[in-house]
């Protein structure tokens, strides 16, 4: 679709006194894997149902594949994993699958085709068979990534998809939503585990105490800018007020110059400068902010536990 | 339609697979082999005894049979209670509705298949087992109570309204208040039909009224009250020679307030769940 896939505008919603998320509005695009973070209780899981209709807003208004928060059609195009997916333990894997198909108004050898190929996606195949309860943390969080899979969705909602998984089971995931990308699928991803944000996504909003704090394209330049750190022999007090043509924030201290640079691109540049100069370069280190450090200056010192 | 029937499919196949309706089943056939054994040898008992009146021999048979009756309607109603009971709320609170209700079915599909598929299933044990005593009364005793069709179908009205208050209570309270909630409506009719029995017998009005005020609370019993009146010899039901003979037998109009009741409930339910946050 030509338009944004989600849509949101001022949602709010509150439970008697408390705000569990404030006028939070976005939009999210066709083939974009987008990143929704914040602390426990931050509104996360909240804005998520809203969006999926599972919860009413109090305020503000949206839209999903072009259709009303909770219509029923758009539903049919958009698989969705909740956080600790459940389901009556005592289906076996395929027969989850086939349920949750019928519910999608598939059917026949279609989904029977379906089933297989997604058991063959989340390496299950050989546990179809068995009953859920049987199944380990890890299997029934697959399984359930299969089912969001069932329909060939245009929007896929994913709330914490790694939890419980050993590393090759969050490569598979990454691998997956990499594929749900190239194919020109929405994917809109709740998760703590940064990295796997970071390695995955394309944009991330920050959401604190349910209102959204700040917005981070991860291949844009605020995101691949460098903090570069300079050991530098004796150079004169000019050399700071120069360096900031490189960049900005340059500051020296305990030895180290350091200054924050917009990509690395810069950094040739900036060696020639010193050695035109003169200045004696025996160090230099540059490090892109990783995801961790922006959500923790974003979040604030207030935000870390205890 | 699609996601109705899909909802009904499941909630059956889920009944056949969890070992309450096994455990419900197990002990109504116990109670139908003690039943028959017990019918049995009040048969032999008659047999040695020829000097009984006919008309004596015949009111004993009736009267054993309608208990085994009564023991069907307790087994139906525990068993509309605790089979359904954490359908809506248990699947609430573990977090498989969000799964269900983010597919594209309506709200109101998933419960009316729940409730359809407990209501068959209900419906089914309860004429399993009322079968099952009524094939032993004709096997063993030949006897065949009269107007089995509108007795059976009152119990079975009493199981559909238990069920539906059940699905209801699923909607928004827990599992175990809701199990409370309703077998405490149940509880109150019971009592509210002895309290009105004794007031008829005693021409006590005000006893009477509370009876008929509790009847029309929760009018589960009164459909047993009336079905045990209908599957009775009239003699029998006149002379109340038994505690299945009502002094005071509900009205007909109680059968339309009992199914204008389930309905009611059962929309109640459906615009409690449709607007229900998950």
């Amino acid at each position: 679709m030509a338009g944004p896939v989600i849509e949101a505008l001022g949602l709010s919603k509150r439970f008697g006194a408390k705000t569990a998320v404030a006028e939070l509005s976005l939009e999210v695009r066709a083939g974009e894997v987008f990143g929704f973070l914040g602390p426990n209780g931050a509104g996360k899981t909240t804005s998520l149902k809203m969006l999926l209709g599972l919860i009413e807003p109090t305020a503000g208004a949206g839209r999903v594949l072009g259709a009303p928060l909770g219509d029923r059609r758009a539903r049919a195009r958009i698989g969705f994993l909740p956080e600790h997916f459940r389901f009556q333990e005592w289906l076996t894997g395929r027969e989850l699958l086939w349920f949750h198909g019928r519910l999608f108004g598939l059917g026949g050898v279609r989904l029977a085709a379906r089933i297989d190929e997604l058991l063959a996606r989340v390496d299950l195949l050989d546990a179809a068979h068995r009953r859920l309860r049987e199944y380990s943390k890890g299997m029934l969080q697959r399984i359930g990534l299969a089912q969001a899979l069932l329909a060939g969705p245009a929007l896929v909602f994913l709330d914490e998809p790694t939890s419980g998984l050993d590393p090759l089971g969050r490569l598979m995931v990454r691998d997956i939503i990499g594929e749900l990308r190239r194919d020109g699928v929405a994917v809109f991803l709740n998760s703590h585990l940064l990295g796997e944000v970071e390695a995955t996504c394309d944009r991330v909003v920050f959401l604190k105490e349910g209102r959204t704090v700040h917005e981070l394209a991860l291949a844009g330049s605020a995101a691949a800018a460098l903090t570069v750190e300079l050991r530098l022999g004796p150079h004169d007090g000019g050399l700071l007020e120069g360096l900031q043509r490189f960049g900005r924030d340059a500051v020296e201290a305990e030895g180290w110059v350091q200054v924050t640079v917009e990509g690395e691109e810069s950094l040739p540049a900036l060696v020639r400068w010193l050695i035109a100069r003169g200045v004696d370069l025996y160090e230099l280190r540059a490090r892109r902010k990783s995801l961790e450090t922006w959500f923790l200056e974003v979040m604030g010192e207030d935000q870390r536990p205890g | 339609m699609r996601g109705f029937l899909t909802v009904v499919h499941l909630t059956l196949h889920e009944a056949l697979r969890r070992r309450v309706l096994l455990a419900a089943l197990v002990c109504g056939m116990a109670f139908l082999l003690l039943d028959g054994l017990g019918l049995r040898a009040v048969v032999r008992d008659l047999q040695q005894n020829p000097g009984m009146p006919l008309l004596q021999r015949r009111m004993l048979l009736s009267m054993f049979v309608l208990a085994g009756l009564f023991a069907v309607n307790f087994l139906s109603v525990m068993t509309a209670v605790l089979l359904p009971v954490d359908t809506l709320s248990g699947e609430i609170a573990s977090g498989v509705m969000q799964t269900l209700a983010s597919k594209p079915v309506r709200r109101g599909e998933i419960l009316l298949g729940k409730w359809a598929a407990y209501v068959v299933l209900v419906g089914g044990y309860l004429l399993l087992l009322a079968g099952g005593v009524l094939v032993e009364a004709r096997l063993l005793a030949r006897v065949t109570p009269p107007h089995l069709l509108s007795g059976l179908s009152l119990m079975t009205l009493e199981g559909l309204l238990i069920v539906t208050l059940v699905i209801a209570g699923g909607t928004r309270l827990g599992t175990v208040t809701t199990g409370v909630v309703v077998l405490g409506l149940h509880g109150l009719a019971f009592i509210g039909n002895w309290v009105e029995q004794i007031g008829t017998l005693a021409g006590n009005d005000a006893a009477r009224s509370i009876g008929t005020v509790a009847s029309l609370v929760m009018p589960s019993e009164a459909m047993w009250q009336l079905a045990a009146s209908r599957m009775q010899p009239p003699l029998m039901r006149e002379l109340h020679v038994s505690p299945f003979s009502p002094a005071s037998v509900p009205s007909p109009a109680m059968v339309a307030w009992a199914a204008g009741y389930a309905v009611v409930v059962l929309l109640i339910a459906l615009r409690l769940f449709r607007r229900r946050p998950l």
